[in-house]
């Protein structure tokens, strides 16, 4: 069983914390993603799993055995890269093999394993040429094919597919994910691009300065967001997220950005939340939680449309709502024009309230 | 500002041709956007508008003026690229002065205050005015070489990628900047990119170039909705366009190379145009929106990836050799290696043709 536990980690270079009391706790079989801004501790950890990078204090456990004392070649794990560490002057196969010959593996497992992995890499028809001769989203299948042919405990990624142009990184998301299911191995992968973790995590980690921010399903920090930070790191176009007051109105609380006249309304319990907080308040709306209406709707404000930015399958358009400009995804060609007025509405359930100074969110009272 | 003509430009370097007979019409104040991937001929288009490049023939007209024989300072264009380009000892406030003080134009001192602190408002760098450029940040610098364009108040924009560099929240974010910018000054505006996104979303038309021709001229939602051909139809949109290999047995059924088949209804009939009867053999296309999951009859396959966006998720099904992507709900259950079955919407198919590869619905 490869389940990785990282307990109380630090790790400083010089007077810069790098990794600040991390805990996290991966299961076997899980695919794992650490997800940052460069410079976030999301390498750093990786590096400290595979005993490429000794830590300052805390334990890393994998499957169960304390491994962070051990030098990096007792821990059966592969290392995947962003560039392609592959061998010049060895063939493609020869290149997946090398792990295998270099412990005196018989040549006939070493063709079956080799043959097996290409299989699953789509890769089979290249295993004769040289690196030289393979562009670049082969040569990283090769790489992880190297790091497959072991069958090692654990996998560890870093940005592997960060350098392929866009159609390739599309489709070779799909194929990790694939292989890390048929393979039942556990991953745990670095990347600072929201798409890929979404797209490929049982559970995301998310890190800032050094410090995890939160844990959970793509869904998870999607929908329900710990903090400021981590609801405009993920999603795109990004979550609209704006300084409101918020008030007691005939029927709930009024909620108005600055310079808006009329109100949005919402439940009576949106007040109680955010004078828990007692300090200033920050509304977050994803833009396809802005409702958009082309005629008048009852419990609809009227705004005007500043921009349309097409998208093909939908549009984004740019809102004028009191002094703020407010995002909302609609349908292809909800609005023909800018300057048009639209009727929109805020989806209460999927609105968050974060405490401006801390940045976290204020949960709803139930 | 102005606007720009380029009559059967072409250009060769060596034994390439990077322009071949490219004619285009640009109007004045537009947002215009040329599309391609690496090699199609988009920068040196640009380079040809500004005068750092000479086309071997063809005609470019900016304004009523013919400009071929014109040096790049003569043509009175602004060229922004990917790389800032800023002078790193000089403050910002310097680096705006920069065009201006040119021997070429002789502007008076207070002209030259005026406009530097107009462009700097325009651009919102006030703040940086006194900064030297290499303690910006990428984004602080992208703007400051925008702001550079703006003060020389030029007849066209020519910009080459400048967002390339930055990350993915800032280029979004510069996205609406640049666009409210150009309509709010009325500029004429090439935008140079590889990227359909920026294409998309900032484009008042979008001119598509592959191998140094001009393949489609169209607003986004025509580029998207009515691509010209199989080029169009996959170098634009996100998930990518599905596209396979058919026939046409009778006018009714779709095959794809022993794999699958489906029935055509009346909305799909009309896709072909009338050219069935003509044509036994067709690329058939359908954008990933335009795949549905039912319940019953449809296609057989299996999932082969499904990926989570948050708003939405992208599946990948397997039939037989072929992979269909469709946009489904993020709350349609989905798993790995599950049986489902997809239809079409048929009202949105394109037909292309198998060796020509243009789109027969749009004929």
């Amino acid at each position: 069983m490869a389940d990785i536990d990282i307990i109380d980690a630090e790790k400083c270079f010089g007077s810069n914390r790098v990794i600040r009391k991390l805990n996290l706790q991966i299961a076997h079989g899980e695919f794992v993603v650490l997800l940052g801004p460069s410079g976030c501790g999301k390498t750093t950890t990786l590096r400290a799993i595979a005993g490429l990078e000794e830590l300052d204090s805390g334990e890393i456990r994998i499957g169960g055995r304390r491994v962070d004392t051990l030098p990096a070649s007792e821990r059966d794990i592969a290392f995947v890269f962003q560039l392609y560490s592959l061998y010049p002057h060895l063939s493609a196969f020869e290149n997946i093999a090398f792990p295998l010959r270099a412990s005196n593996v018989p040549d006939k497992v070493v063709r079956e394993k080799v043959k097996a992995v290409a299989k699953v890499l789509r890769i089979e028809h290249m295993l004769n040429k040289k690196p030289s001769a393979l562009a670049g989203g082969d040569m990283q299948r090769v790489t992880i094919g190297r790091a497959l042919v072991r069958r090692p405990k654990a996998m560890l990624m870093d940005e592997p597919i960060g350098a392929l142009d866009a159609k390739l990184r599309e489709q070779m998301r799909t194929e990790l994910r694939r292989l890390h299911v048929e393979n039942d191995s556990t991953t745990v992968y670095v990347t600072h691009d929201q798409v890929e973790a979404m797209s490929m995590a049982d559970r995301i980690a998310i890190m800032n300065d050094g410090v995890l921010q939160q844990v959970g399903s793509p869904t998870e920090v999607y929908e329900r967001p710990a903090n400021l930070f981590v609801a405009q790191f993920v999603g795109s176009p990004i979550m609209n997220v704006l300084d409101c007051s918020i008030e007691a109105g005939e029927s709930g609380a009024n909620v108005r950005f600055k310079g808006m006249d009329s109100a949005f309304m919402f439940g009576a319990e949106v007040q109680r939340r955010v004078a828990a907080s007692g300090s200033d308040v920050a509304l977050g709306v994803r833009p396809e939680a802005v409702l958009v209406e082309p005629t008048r709707q009852p419990g609809y404000l009227p705004v005007d449309v500043h921009l349309i930015e097409p998208q093909g399958a939908y549009d984004v358009l740019d809102l004028r709502v009191g002094e703020a400009i407010l995002r909302a995804r609609t349908e292809s060609q909800l609005v023909n024009q800018p300057h048009e007025t639209v009727w929109i509405k805020l989806d209460e359930t999927r609105t968050h309230f974060f405490d401006k100074k801390s940045g976290l969110v204020l949960r709803a009272q139930s | 500002m102005a606007r720009l003509s380029l009559r059967n430009l072409c250009k060769t370097y060596g034994e390439v041709a990077a322009l071949r007979d490219m004619s285009l019409d640009i109007h004045d104040r537009e947002f215009f956007v040329l599309l391609g991937p690496t090699g199609a001929g988009k920068t040196t288009t640009l380079r040809c508008i500004a005068g750092l490049e000479k086309p071997e023939s063809g005609e470019i007209r900016i304004g009523d003026d013919i400009v071929n024989g014109w040096s790049a300072a003569q043509r009175d264009v602004a060229l922004v690229f990917q790389q800032y380009s800023l002078y790193p000892n000089y403050t910002v406030r310097e680096n705006l002065e920069f065009p201006l003080k040119s021997k070429l134009r002789r502007t008076p001192a207070e002209e030259i205050a005026r406009r530097v602190q107009k462009a700097a408002e325009t651009v919102r760098i006030q703040h940086l005015l006194d900064r030297r450029t290499d303690r910006l940040s990428g984004g602080e610098m992208q703007r400051v070489s925008i702001g550079r364009a703006i003060v020389r108040e030029p007849r066209l924009f020519l910009m080459d990628e400048p967002l390339s560099n930055l990350d993915a929240k800032l280029r979004e974010l510069l996205r609406s900047e640049l666009k409210e910018l150009q309509a709010r000054l009325g500029a004429t505006l090439i935008f140079v990119t590889h990227d359909q996104v920026e294409a998309m979303t900032m484009g008042d038309r979008i001119g598509v170039l592959c191998d140094g021709q001009l393949v489609q001229v169209g607003t986004p939602y025509e580029v998207y909705n009515f691509p010209r051909n199989t080029f169009v139809a996959s170098f634009v949109g996100t998930p990518a366009i599905n596209l396979f290999d058919a026939a046409i047995d009778g006018e009714e059924l779709i095959v794809v190379k022993d794999t699958f088949q489906f029935a055509l209804d009346s909305a799909g009939r009309s896709r072909l145009n009338g050219s069935a009867a003509k044509r036994a053999k067709v690329r058939v296309g359908v954008r990933p929106e335009h795949v549905k999951l039912v319940p019953n009859g449809g296609i057989e396959g299996t999932v082969y990836g499904a990926e989570n966006h948050g708003v939405e998720m992208i599946v990948t099904i397997s039939i037989a050799e072929h992979f269909i992507r469709a946009t489904v709900p993020p709350t349609v259950p989905i798993t790995l290696n599950q049986a489902v079955r997809i239809g079409f919407v048929q009202d949105k198919l394109h037909f292309f043709d198998a060796d020509s590869t243009e789109n027969l619905t749009h004929a």
